[in-house]
């Protein structure tokens, strides 16, 4: 391994390529890090859009007129602005006007930090979408196999849990893996509000070392490969729910 | 409210039901006593449909009384966990769950909804199945059935919840001519071993064979009924001869 990373240093000396975080064990370690902040951002917030999704389309579909406005407002407001405002409301607005809590030391200290924000912020940004994505599977479910599930004495949690939603899991997932691939990318944004990610860290790294192209060739590589990654996962989780003789 | 065998099984007075302006059913009634199997035929959009989903209270009514082994459905507060345990329906489009395979569609509701013991469920849906004679169909998805077997794994999954009454809304107006006798046999079947049942159903020749009674409605309302025998055969009603005259 030791010979891998000295290879690049050799390559620096000879080219001029310079790539430290791989030759250099306090920048890998920093790249490390944002590599790793940036999947655990993605993965929370990932988790997170899904069940506002899941919960907002069964709100949607509410008794109650105002719980559909509540949740139609709250999709408005989401999808009709920019996620970067979105991100900086959060963490300057929303977070300036929470109390502040004590440290151990007897300091003050904000009572969420940058990354509870950015999950909290494209959390709520993605899940919009994922409310809107979810109902229009849910709509693409035949009245009449909801009526059969009634007929049977399921209830409407059990009827939207074990009926509707699986089948429109199902006719969702293309739209669903758009809006979860474009909110791995989106969490670039978190760079804005100084969440150690791996754009955060690239930063770092080229403002030490002076070596912005390499770390723009880099950068585009590792998201291109993350995200292919994920791409991928999630077709193979669609060929594994399809169902013999259905959409 | 104590229900006893000797009265109807299901009693239904004077139901109105409209859809906005449009009255669909204008004051209907009529007794189903426990073993009956009685026929509903009639003209398109008489209100055969609306009246049958009316009784496992998938419509409700305006006006009227519908009793259930004595549970009024009618009534706002109306327990419908309780009335469904009793009834049973099928579609015609069966309605099968497309994600769930035969074995797990019939499994779904006694397990889910009543929380029986799988294991046990299973051994019983097992016996549906060869009931309704799809023995190694057990593991087929709806989508890979034809619209006879679907139609048999429907009512095989109203079976396994037990029910007192059946409700068969036009079960084979969606099928290939040569699959509705699959179908029918098992109703039959079903009928011959004392279950109660309500059938809408445009199939004359198989009315005449299994119904107890007749009951023909046009326009929101019943116009004739009779046993089978005096109902094709003397008909009384002029709407009702046009209508036979046409079908038969």
């Amino acid at each position: 391994m030791e010979l891998f990373f000295e290879w690049f240093r050799v390559l620096y000396d000879t080219t001029g390529i310079n790539l430290p975080f791989l030759y250099d064990s306090y920048d890998r370690g920093r790249m490390l890090d944002g590599f790793l902040t940036t999947i655990k951002l993605s993965i929370v917030c990932l988790i997170c859009s899904v069940i506002i999704g899941i919960v907002g389309a069964w709100l949607q579909a509410s008794a109650f007129t105002w719980t559909r406005r509540f949740v139609n407002g709250y999709i408005q407001l989401f999808r009709n602005t920019p996620p970067l405002v979105q991100l900086y409301f959060f963490y300057f607005a929303v977070g300036a006007l929470l109390p502040k809590v004590e440290t151990d030391w007897g300091g003050q200290a904000p009572m969420f930090g940058s990354f509870a924000w950015a999950v909290i912020s494209l959390s709520f940004f993605a899940g919009a979408f994922n409310v809107e994505i979810f109902r229009s599977g849910i709509e693409a479910v035949p009245k009449s196999t909801v009526e059969a599930a009634e007929s049977l004495g399921f209830s409407r949690l059990q009827i939207y849990r074990d009926i509707t939603l699986p089948l429109a899991f199902r006719v969702c997932l293309p739209a669903l893996n758009n809006n979860l691939v474009n909110l791995v990318k989106t969490t670039t944004l978190a760079y804005a509000i100084a969440v150690p990610e791996m754009l955060y860290e690239a930063n770092q790294i080229w403002s030490d070392n002076v070596n912005v192209t390499e770390m723009m060739f880099f950068l585009l590589i590792a998201y291109f490969v993350l995200v292919g990654v994920l791409v991928w996962g999630m077709n193979s989780w669609e060929r594994n729910m399809k169902i013999p003789g259905y959409g | 409210m104590n229900w006893t065998p000797d009265q109807p099984m299901v009693s239904i007075k004077n139901v109105h039901k409209a859809f906005g302006e449009l009255e669909v059913l204008k004051g209907v009634s009529l007794d189903v006593m426990k073993g009956e199997v009685i026929c509903i035929i009639g003209p398109s959009g008489s209100g055969k449909s609306t009246l049958i989903r009316c009784v496992n209270a998938l419509n409700d009514i305006q006006q009227g009384s519908i009793l259930v082994e004595g549970q009024e459905v009618n009534d706002p507060d109306l327990d419908k966990l309780e009335l469904r345990k009793k009834v049973g329906m099928v579609f015609q489009q069966y309605n099968l769950f497309p994600h769930k395979t035969a074995l797990e569609n019939i499994m779904m509701a006694p397990v889910r909804v009543l929380k029986r013991d799988k294991s046990q469920t299973e051994v019983f849906a097992r016996e549906l199945i060869k009931k309704v004679r799809l023995q190694g169909k057990e593991d087929s998805y709806p989508g890979e059935l034809s619209g006879g077997q679907q139609q048999r794994v429907a009512i095989a999954r109203s079976l396994a919840m037990k029910p007192d009454i059946m409700l068969f809304d036009e079960v084979t107006a969606a099928l290939d001519p040569e699959t509705v006798g699959e179908v029918l046999t098992t109703i039959k079947e079903l009928a011959e071993d004392g279950m109660t049942c309500i059938l809408v159903t445009h199939e004359m020749g198989f009315a005449r064979e299994v119904a107890d009674h007749i009951y023909f409605t046009d326009g929101g309302l019943i116009v004739e009924h009779g046993p089978p025998k005096t109902f094709f055969d003397k008909a009384k009603d002029p709407r009702t001869r046009e209508f036979l005259s046409q079908i038969l």
